[in-house]
């Protein structure tokens, strides 16, 4: 590399200023929050907690983690995320090696009764209307069924099956092998890197879910845990948080007089995201891949 | 749609003309196996795509709560929920708000990624700009509540980090409360979608510069074009085809001015003013006042005009040369 021009300096200095301030940005309300959660109640309500906790303590996280609604909250999250994303992929897979087939009738018909519906829907109200008539309200099945087939999805997996190797597939054949074995056997197998990318971005769209539940769900021991820490925080703004969170923890702060609603808020916060945050930088490479497979296809 | 060609093909389908009619029958039951992999799915989206399609029709009818969902028990009344949104004392709102918010998420959330993506792409320092995309991708992984609550947590009157600092420089006296001052959402809400999204959008771009043929900038950096002319000259004209693609979509998305954002951004009614869009319209009316005809109508309209606004973007695009279809 030569040596960089005066300008050029001014824009490197620029752009890494900028870039360091960036990442600052992204972080610090994560971390503040992070902090907050293991500072004592009592003594981040006296202000000025930034960076690092004042008076370290557990005992946010100890409340939280023994409030039993807020631990069912976590169990219907992760059961969501796992049976949803596992049978979401599982159909769709299932579905885009079947539009792979150059021999299956009517496929061109079918890509277009999919793709339309990218383009254009019911909306809202009618949805709403539909899983009421379907009997699908609070049930725990309204997180999984709607949600099983992805277009978009459907149409990476379908990119990614055809760049597979024709070969493979036409000796598998040769050798007796069904379409259904072909997909099981050799294709999905092979698709590792695909699967791995679709199933974070159901996993995260699961998880991070609380709308559905919010109009679907009156039966609080369906509740994941979003909604709940939606409502959690909703209540902190609207009114006085105290009066509506629930008995349990609101007996223990009555009986801890240094727990405060906000460190809890923050603790809840941080137990709802954290299982995402601690994943995500490890497939990182993988859904980098996974968003170009999408975005080649337009 | 492009499609691979180089696969061979071993079971042409030869059969003589006579009795091709008969053979699709006798072909798609020979098929059954490959016809049962898609038809689960066609099912499935014909029930959760398709069966909500026909719903928009309570739009043009007077939905009764106690019939149930059974369409024909409904009278027509026509476009009488849509001349009622026309003629609602809300419409003015939600119509500029709709407007506003979107073309600023459009203005200022659309090239920040490229932007993003531009600058990294001058870094040489393969940890830092590794470190600083990990980083930069976080928000896009946290879900809307808990960007609603970090929000509000860093804005807050009582040890928010934001008045904090601002009562540190001395820019204020009194710590401010930025969440319930409709003067400040517009910006608190476009930011928000700014800093959760910039570093994944990015991800786009850089691939597409990555394509980009090494070969020109080193014939321009022998002409002694600076760097900052060099990314104008050479690489944003490159990536174009990308850009172009993506602001298509975002033109498209248009109306969709945001839904979860400010829902859970606008909790307090006192910002309604300026936070009301048409999706948080038509969930207020038809969820929480039950005014099921109404609300069908006035997402309808919003479906409506999008598609227009997509296609009216892809027939100028198709012009200029890259479209969507």
């Amino acid at each position: 590399m030569t040596r960089l021009a005066f300008g050029d300096r001014i824009m490197h200095i620029i752009i890494y200023t900028f870039l360091i301030l960036l990442s600052f940005s992204a972080l610090y309300p994560f971390w503040n929050a992070l902090v907050i959660s293991f500072n004592l109640g009592l003594d981040t309500s006296k202000g000025g907690v930034t960076f690092w906790p004042r008076v370290f303590t557990l005992e946010n996280y100890e409340i939280v983690l023994n409030d039993k609604r807020l631990v069912n909250g976590m169990v219907i999250s992760v059961a969501r995320t796992v049976v949803g994303s596992a049978a979401a992929i599982l159909m769709t897979a299932i579905l885009a090696y079947g539009m792979t087939k150059r021999e299956l009738i009517g496929r061109n018909v079918y890509m277009v009764y999919f793709i339309f519906t990218m383009y254009f829907g019911g909306g809202l109200i009618p949805t709403f209307l539909l899983i009421r008539s379907l009997g699908l309200m609070n049930t725990f099945w309204v997180f999984i069924i709607p949600a099983l087939i992805s277009v978009w999805n459907m149409i990476i997996f379908r990119t990614f099956f055809r760049g597979l190797p024709a070969g493979l597939e036409e000796s598998a054949k040769v050798d007796g092998c069904s379409n259904w074995g072909i997909l099981f056997r050799i294709v999905l197998p092979l698709s590792g890197p695909v699967i791995a990318t679709l199933a974070l971005f159901t996993a995260v769209s699961h998880w991070n879910d609380w709308f559905i539940a919010s109009i679907y769900i009156n039966n609080e021991k369906l509740l994941p845990i979003q909604t709940m820490l939606r409502q959690i925080l909703n209540a902190n703004i609207v009114t006085d948080m105290s009066n509506n969170l629930d008995t349990a923890s609101q007996a223990r702060i009555e009986s801890a007089r240094t727990i405060t609603t906000k460190s809890l808020t923050m603790a809840t916060m941080m137990v709802a995201t954290l299982p995402i945050v601690l994943v995500y930088p490890f497939v990182q490479k993988y859904f980098v891949k996974g968003v170009l497979i999408g975005s080649l296809k337009e | 749609m492009p499609q691979a060609t180089t696969k061979p093909q071993i079971h042409a389908p030869t059969q003589p003309e006579p009795s091709r009619k008969k053979n699709v029958v006798v072909r798609f039951l020979k098929q059954w196996d490959i016809q049962l992999m898609v038809w689960p799915g066609i099912i499935l989206i014909f029930v959760f795509a398709y069966l909500p399609m026909y719903g928009v029709l309570t739009g043009f009818m007077d939905y009764k709560i106690n019939t149930g969902a059974r369409i024909f028990e409904n009278n027509w009344v026509g476009f009488k929920h849509f001349s009622m949104f026309f003629n609602a004392p809300e419409f003015y709102t939600v119509m500029r708000n709709t407007i506003v918010i979107s073309l600023l998420k459009f203005l200022i959330g659309f090239p920040a990624p490229i932007i993003l993506a531009l600058m990294l792409n001058e870094i040489r320092h393969m940890m830092f700009k590794r470190v600083v995309q990990t980083i930069t991708y976080l928000p896009h992984f946290m879900s809307w509540v808990i960007v609603a609550g970090l929000v509000g947590s860093m804005l807050s009157t009582e040890n928010g980090s934001i008045n904090i600092l601002l009562q540190k420089i001395n820019l204020i006296d009194d710590p401010v409360n930025f969440m319930s001052m409709p003067e400040y959402f517009w910006s608190i809400l476009i930011s928000a979608n700014v800093w959760k999204e910039i570093g994944f959008g990015s991800i786009v771009y850089l691939a597409a510069i990555a394509g980009v043929d090494q070969s020109m900038y080193e014939a321009a950096d022998i002409d002694g074009a600076s760097k900052f002319k060099q990314i104008y000259l050479i690489t944003i004209p490159t990536i174009m085809p990308v850009i172009v693609i993506f602001m298509i979509l975002a033109i498209g998305n248009l109306l969709s001015a945001g839904f979860e954002d400010i829902l859970l951004l606008a909790e307090n009614p006192v910002l309604r003013p300026v936070s009301d869009v048409i999706d948080t319209y038509v969930y207020r009316v038809g969820l929480s006042n039950f005014r099921y005809s109404y609300a069908t109508a006035v997402g309808l309209f919003k479906a409506v005009i999008s598609i227009g606004l997509l296609t009216m973007a892809n027939y100028l695009a198709r012009k200029s040369g890259n479209s969507l279809w």
